[in-house]
């Protein structure tokens, strides 16, 4: 029976197994015919002339996500510390439930949130056709929140309690106490939210299709269209042959290490946290 | 005959020698003792008793341990029957969490039986052997775990019992209990013995005194002295046994 | 104490939290109001009609579909995840070497984006096995996607069960597997629920990769051969032909109520785990 088990701790080895066959086996012998270096530097994609840039792509991704952080990172650690730290426990009863939705509510639901309301208001504000850089940043900063949130807040309740008690007892104020002594002790934890923010909003395809324009181009501005390497995938992926296709796994193999390391990262960085 | 006799056995956790060349003799239908100071080995041989050792990574032994003429570590030994005919009772009450007949039936339905109207014999045997049936006969079904303490560590005792064991091992049963509890099982264990072979480690010299027909005295993996429990409390041979049991360390 | 002086760093920090706090359960008010406030006049009956077609515009095939994907894809995964869970828990040894490579596969199917997952359900199921897009292709592509969820949640479940459990029953002669089915198991399903909501709500807001596997066909009880699109993917369709505003705020209504009644769901067990784990 042991032996039953054992085969289904084993499915997960396979899944990889067969997952890393199947994009390699696809997406290795276009990165060579392509020539990696003309894949990542390209400024230009052109698949139906043949030509394979993927730089518009990957500075895209780079600054959504920059964006998104910008927008996440302040917000989710002022938070994380209230409910961590300043809460009333009534309140939290509340919010804390608050935080566990917004981490499931469906990537359409936020990105048709995005195209009804944000986009309108970008381009009635701000000018520009309101789909573009600063759309998807504040949408994805908006989507990653929770993220960053939960982790952080574990990672500064773990803190032990006597080292705010002992701020406090030398005369200096809960905010005090909070951001010079317990923010520092938790910085593995928050860290490891930070960056699991960041493979979630590099990692994100349908909210940013439907609001960053999809320009295949570097963005001139925040008001400007862009297209990640996520969207550039499941655009093109319904009609793409041979090498074309081929580029695109190839990009989600870029991806799939990129989440690799991400996932990695984040579970080094919580052993690290004082539990 | 013994019920059970331990032969220069020897465990290891590890490198670590638990116990050192210990032989004892268990006679049937008694109740034999074992008490020294914490960490010397007293529940490393109780465990041994019905193997519960097997489950410790690392854990070897040598020498013999027989049940009746059978060596309990023989390779054509099942261990699940032996402990079937081996029951033990933790220092911790343990019932599972699940109703108060669930937890006494769950034993003999693991070994086989089937049909209410006979679990139902056996769950209200056992309940009454262990001086519960009275308290819990009207809440058979509830959670076990809303019985006080005293009153689930009986519960373990009715549970152990209703396999109908042969032995009944018991490690320091009263030690998290309160004493009223503790007297109440003491009459129970003191009952039990004319059904049962029963092996008790416990802390409580006074509890040693009270009820055991036999003690041995454990210091550091070693058995420094059997005897009839009257004997060992009043005329000692060893000096290391007179000093512990007259307090002068513990 | 009295008289105190100000302490403008205090004031402001203090000020900087509330208001990341107002900004960010704000936001999350704000788009639940107006997806309701928008939707929920539009729901009429025609939406739940048992058939799609372009005027009716029903979400029904597509919460059908929805279903049948969570059924189907938690009866794949919940099995072997469980199993998996209790292989890593109750019956490896400390040194055994396949636990850590399992961990570490683990861990790196949940970083995969979906969008990755939805390209290698088209290589694998779709083209690969020749399933075409189908549910079949969906569902198995979901399975790979919820497998280590359920994993990591069964797992800390069956952690959280105290060995004393485990000590009483081998002590009344039951061996290992009557132990973990009898005893481990049942006192572990709290948390093994808990993992299968999650699990639940995971597939139902899944977009990316299903509409590379499972297509995007309106359309129920068609076979497990058959293309489908869940709710969903639903959603995202009508939001993309741009046509019908108002029946997509509708089906995100939907949408959304199912996703808040998983949660609440989820919440619920949540804190039965805790009351149980304060009386145990």
């Amino acid at each position: 029976m042991q032996i039953v088990f054992a085969a289904t701790a084993c499915v997960s080895i396979a899944a990889i197994a067969v997952i890393c066959v199947f994009l390699l086996a696809n997406g290795l012998p276009a990165i060579r015919e392509i020539g990696l270096s003309n894949l990542l530097t390209g400024t230009v994609w052109k698949p139906l002339s043949g030509i394979y840039g993927l730089l518009p792509m990957i500075v895209g991704s780079l600054y959504v996500t920059a964006g998104a952080l910008v927008v996440g990172v302040p917000l989710g650690i002022l938070t994380a510390v209230y409910l961590a730290r300043f809460c009333p426990a009534r309140l939290y009863a509340v919010l804390k439930p608050g935080v566990d939705l917004m981490a499931g509510i469906p990537s359409v639901i936020y990105g048709f949130f995005g195209l009804v309301v944000i986009v309108p208001w970008v381009r009635t504000n701000l000018g520009g056709q309101g789909f573009g850089v600063l759309t998807a940043s504040l949408l994805l900063g908006m989507m990653i929140l929770p993220s960053i949130i939960d982790v952080s807040e574990s990672a500064l309740r773990a803190v032990p309690d006597r080292y705010f008690e002992g701020s406090l007892a030398l005369g200096a104020t809960k905010e005090r106490s909070a951001f010079s002594v317990v923010l520092p002790a938790a910085r593995s934890g928050i860290l490891a939210g930070v960056v699991l923010g960041i493979g979630r909003a590099i990692g994100e395809t349908m909210a940013v299709i439907m609001v960053a324009g999809n320009q295949p181009v570097i963005p001139a501005d925040i008001l400007s269209g862009v297209r990640t390497l996520t969207a550039n995938i499941a655009l093109e992926i319904g009609y793409a042959t041979d090498l074309h296709r081929g580029a695109l796994i190839a990009t989600a193999v870029v991806l799939f290490v990129f989440g690799l390391l991400v996932d990695l990262a984040v579970a080094g960085l919580k052993r690290r946290m004082p539990s | 005959m013994d019920k059970i006799t331990v032969s220069h056995v020897n465990v290891y956790y590890g490198d670590f020698k638990a116990l050192k060349d210990v032989s004892i003799h268990f006679a049937p239908h008694a109740i034999s003792a074992l008490i020294g100071p914490s960490g010397c080995g007293k529940s490393t041989l109780l465990k041994a008793l019905d193997r519960m050792n097997d489950l410790v990574e690392g854990c070897h032994m040598e020498g013999e341990i027989q049940l009746d003429d059978m060596d309990i570590y023989g390779p054509q030994v099942d261990v699940d029957v032996l402990r079937k005919r081996v029951g033990m009772v933790f220092q911790r009450p343990n019932p599972f969490p699940m109703s108060v007949y669930d937890n006494v039936a769950y034993g003999p339905v693991t070994h086989g039986l089937r049909g209410r109207a006979r679990l139902d014999v056996v769950v209200e045997k056992a309940l009454r052997q262990a001086a519960l049936w009275d308290e819990v006969k009207d809440r058979l079904h509830k959670p076990a775990l809303g019985l006080s303490g005293g009153q689930q560590q009986r519960l373990c005792i009715a549970r152990a019992l209703a396999v109908d064991p042969e032995v009944l091992l018991m490690d320091e049963p009263t030690s998290a209990l309160d004493p009223i509890a503790t007297s109440k099982i003491e009459d129970l264990v003191t009952d039990l013995r004319k059904d049962y072979t029963i092996i008790i480690v416990t802390h409580n010299m006074q509890q040693a005194v009270r009820i055991s027909d036999q003690t041995s005295f454990f210091l550091l993996g070693e058995v420094v002295e059997t005897a009839p429990t009257p004997q060992l409390f009043s005329m000692p041979r060893d000096k290391r046994t007179e000093n512990y049991i007259s307090g002068r360390f513990g | 104490m009295r008289g105190r002086r100000i302490d403008v760093a205090s004031l402001l920090l203090r000020t900087a939290m509330l208001l990341a706090v107002v900004i960010t359960f704000a936001g999350l008010l704000f788009l639940v109001a107006h997806i309701m406030s928008h939707g929920l006049r539009y729901l009429k009956p025609g939406l739940f009609n048992w058939t799609y077609d372009s005027d009716n515009l029903s979400m029904m095939p597509a919460i059908i579909n929805t279903l049948e994907m969570v059924v189907l894809s938690l009866l794949l995964a919940g099995p072997v995840g469980v199993g998996a869970a209790v292989y890593l828990n109750e019956y490896a040894k400390p040194g055994n070497r396949l636990v850590p490579i399992v961990r570490l596969t683990a861990e790196t199917l949940s970083g995969i984006p979906s969008i990755v997952y939805g390209l290698f359900g088209a290589l694998f199921f779709v083209k690969g096995l020749g399933w075409r897009l189908s549910m079949a292709s969906g569902v198995g592509t979901l399975a790979i996607m919820i497998l280590p969820l359920i994993m990591r949640t069964t797992e800390e479940a069956l952690k959280s069960v105290p060995d004393d459990y485990r000590q009483g029953s081998y002590g009344l002669g039951a061996g290992k597997l009557r132990t973990v089915f009898s005893i481990v198991l049942p006192a572990a399903m709290p948390g093994v629920m808990a993992g299968i909501i999650l699990a639940i709500g995971r597939i139902v807001g899944e977009s990316a990769a299903l509409i590379f596997t499972a297509g995007t066909v309106a359309q129920a009880g068609a076979g497990l051969g058959s293309p489908a699109r869940t709710l969903a993917v639903h959603l995202y369709v009508l939001s993309n032909e741009g046509l019908h505003i108002n029946e997509t705020y509708a089906t995100a209504v939907v949408l959304l109520i199912v996703v808040l009644l998983i949660n609440a769901l989820s919440d619920a067990i949540g804190r039965m785990l805790m009351r149980r784990s304060s009386h145990g």
